[in-house]
């Protein structure tokens, strides 16, 4: 078994507001969602030495540090695409688990919703012209992410036979969890069908297989393992974390249909000691529906292929065998751009019993797997509680 | 030769030159490697794979299939004409994938596994980008 397992423990979680929030800046967001996470931990902001952040502006993590007031011992800003805070995490229990800090604030936010009404979206179609996909790719009208993931859909169904309403089972799926969350942007009721009706983006998705557009922030908070038993809530343990990418551009993905998840979770399973069927509880980045059907298979829920097949009949909804995304995630709760911190956030409160009438019943342990750039980088997060 | 042209055109440098000079004079240039023999795309001065630096240009047979495509019927800036339009990835009897289009080709037709060749569109006097059309059998 791995070293860094039960080393550290998520002890606060907390969003901001959320969805549509135009007086209010992602800093002010940021901040916001510290203040409740630390309230949620029974912690003050003397408490944190270790700061992790990721954002899209010019040295964000150092700003958003100076806002709040902190100054780290250990600091990290990696940035791998909507994974980023699945890669902090474990980056925060090596910081912990060394001495080098001792209590870690994972922040983020961002308000892409407000700032496109506002004409100051930060334009992530064009990237600076020495990228090699601003050679070799954006010439040919490619812009990021639909047509990339689209890619990846097409290969699927090429590969594997899998079809347009396998992917829509998905998208309802988080509909439905959705419903039972009060923050969920979109709750109306949502049926294959709808999902077939929606206007085609880029070919085989259409809009009902891609995720909302919102503002929001969110903020975790990770210490040692003495520190977290004595907290205001029960540690949620970190038992096994993973991190990988191999690729940015889609053109250079090794193999279009395997993630790196593949990687990053067997990294995980190994350093928790766990396997697919010891998890209760699934949280998977639904950047498209597509996403998810490839993270099941390389995490190991089902074999390389079969995932059009695992999420029919509504496996992964409320009620279902294989429950995933119980918040209703990026398909229907929120997406903010970088939606890997709400994945910790809901799974966190899964494993504490704090999601009313979408709790799943007697949840231990719950995998967190982000996915980031275009299927370019995965991060793994096994977490359980006592 | 195309004067209006206004989509996004690459930043051509020392380590990619020989590949746009290469398309300008209708030839499809890639990278191998003649250390392990092996294919690289997009162009780099060393092999990715074993890091040497003894990579030479080499004229690609043109030929090749669809690894996969996508139509896309939302635009990315400057192609708002085009939609609904479609990308490829080719992958090319060399081995190796680059991103391309299909030309004069409807796109409801465009399957995986399609053999496609190389074609060369001139579209400003500095650039000229290869795009495939399938190969007629």
């Amino acid at each position: 078994m791995g070293t860094l397992t039960r080393k550290a423990a998520i002890v606060g979680v907390a969003e901001s507001d959320l969805g549509y929030t135009p007086n209010k800046t992602f800093l002010q967001l940021i901040a916001q969602a510290t203040d409740r996470a630390l309230e949620d931990a029974g912690l003050t902001k003397k408490d944190v030495d270790g700061f992790f952040s990721a954002g899209w502006l010019t040295m964000e993590s150092i700003m958003i540090a100076e806002y709040l007031g902190i100054q780290p011992s250990y600091s990290d800003s990696t940035l791998p695409g909507g994974s980023a805070f699945e890669f902090h995490i474990q980056h925060a229990v090596a910081a912990i688990s060394s001495g080098i800090c001792e209590t870690a604030l994972i922040c983020y936010g961002e308000t892409r919703l407000s700032d496109r009404k506002k004409g100051m979206a930060i334009n992530f179609a064009t990237g600076a012209p020495q990228e090699p996909e601003e050679q070799f790719e954006i010439p040919y009208g490619l812009w990021v992410p639909i047509p990339t993931y689209a890619l990846a859909a097409q290969r699927h169904m090429y590969q594997y036979g899998t079809t347009s309403a396998q992917l829509a089972e998905i998208a309802v799926a988080a509909r439905r969890w959705a419903s039972l969350n009060p923050a969920a942007t979109m709750r109306d009721p949502l049926t294959i069908d709808d999902v077939l009706a929606s206007p085609m983006m880029s070919t085989p998705l259409r809009l009902r297989d891609c995720c909302l557009v919102n503002d929001g922030g969110g903020a975790v908070i990770v210490t040692t393992a003495e520190r977290a038993r004595n907290l205001r809530k029960k540690p949620v343990w970190i038992l096994g974390c993973g991190e990988s990418h191999t690729h940015r551009s889609i053109t250079g993905m090794p193999d279009l249909t395997v993630t790196p998840a593949k990687t990053s979770g067997e990294r995980a399973y190994h350093m928790a000691g766990l396997s697919p069927d010891d998890i209760d509880l699934l949280e998977l980045y639904d950047s498209f529906t597509i996403t998810v059907l490839l993270q099941l298979e390389d995490l190991g829920f089902c074999p390389k292929g079969e995932g059009g097949r695992y999420v029919e009949g509504q496996r992964l909804a409320p009620g279902g065998s294989r429950p995933t995304n119980t918040s209703g995630g990026g398909l229907s709760y929120l997406h903010t751009g970088m939606y890997g911190i709400f994945l910790l956030i809901e799974a966190a409160r899964q494993l504490r019993g704090e999601c009313g009438n979408r709790q799943v019943i007697n949840a231990k342990t719950a995998l967190c797997n982000g996915i980031g750039g275009n299927l370019s980088s995965s991060g793994t997060v096994i977490l359980g509680v006592d | 030769m195309k004067t209006d042209y206004n989509k996004p055109l690459p930043y051509i440098h020392s380590e990619t030159q020989a590949y746009w000079e290469g398309a300008k004079r209708h030839e499809l240039l890639i990278r191998k490697c003649r250390s392990c023999d092996r294919y690289h795309f997009y162009p780099r001065d060393f092999c990715p794979s074993c890091f040497s630096l003894d990579v030479e240009w080499v004229k690609a047979s043109g030929r090749g299939i669809i690894y996969s495509f996508t139509t896309c019927h939302r635009p990315a800036q400057h192609f708002e004409n085009d939609a609904p339009y479609n990308i490829v990835l080719v992958e090319l009897e060399e081995g190796v994938r680059m991103m391309s289009t299909i030309v004069n080709f409807p796109n409801d037709d465009l399957r995986i596994g399609m053999a496609v060749e190389v074609v060369f569109d001139d579209v400003t006097p500095e650039v000229t980008l290869p795009k495939f059309r399938p190969i007629n059998k």
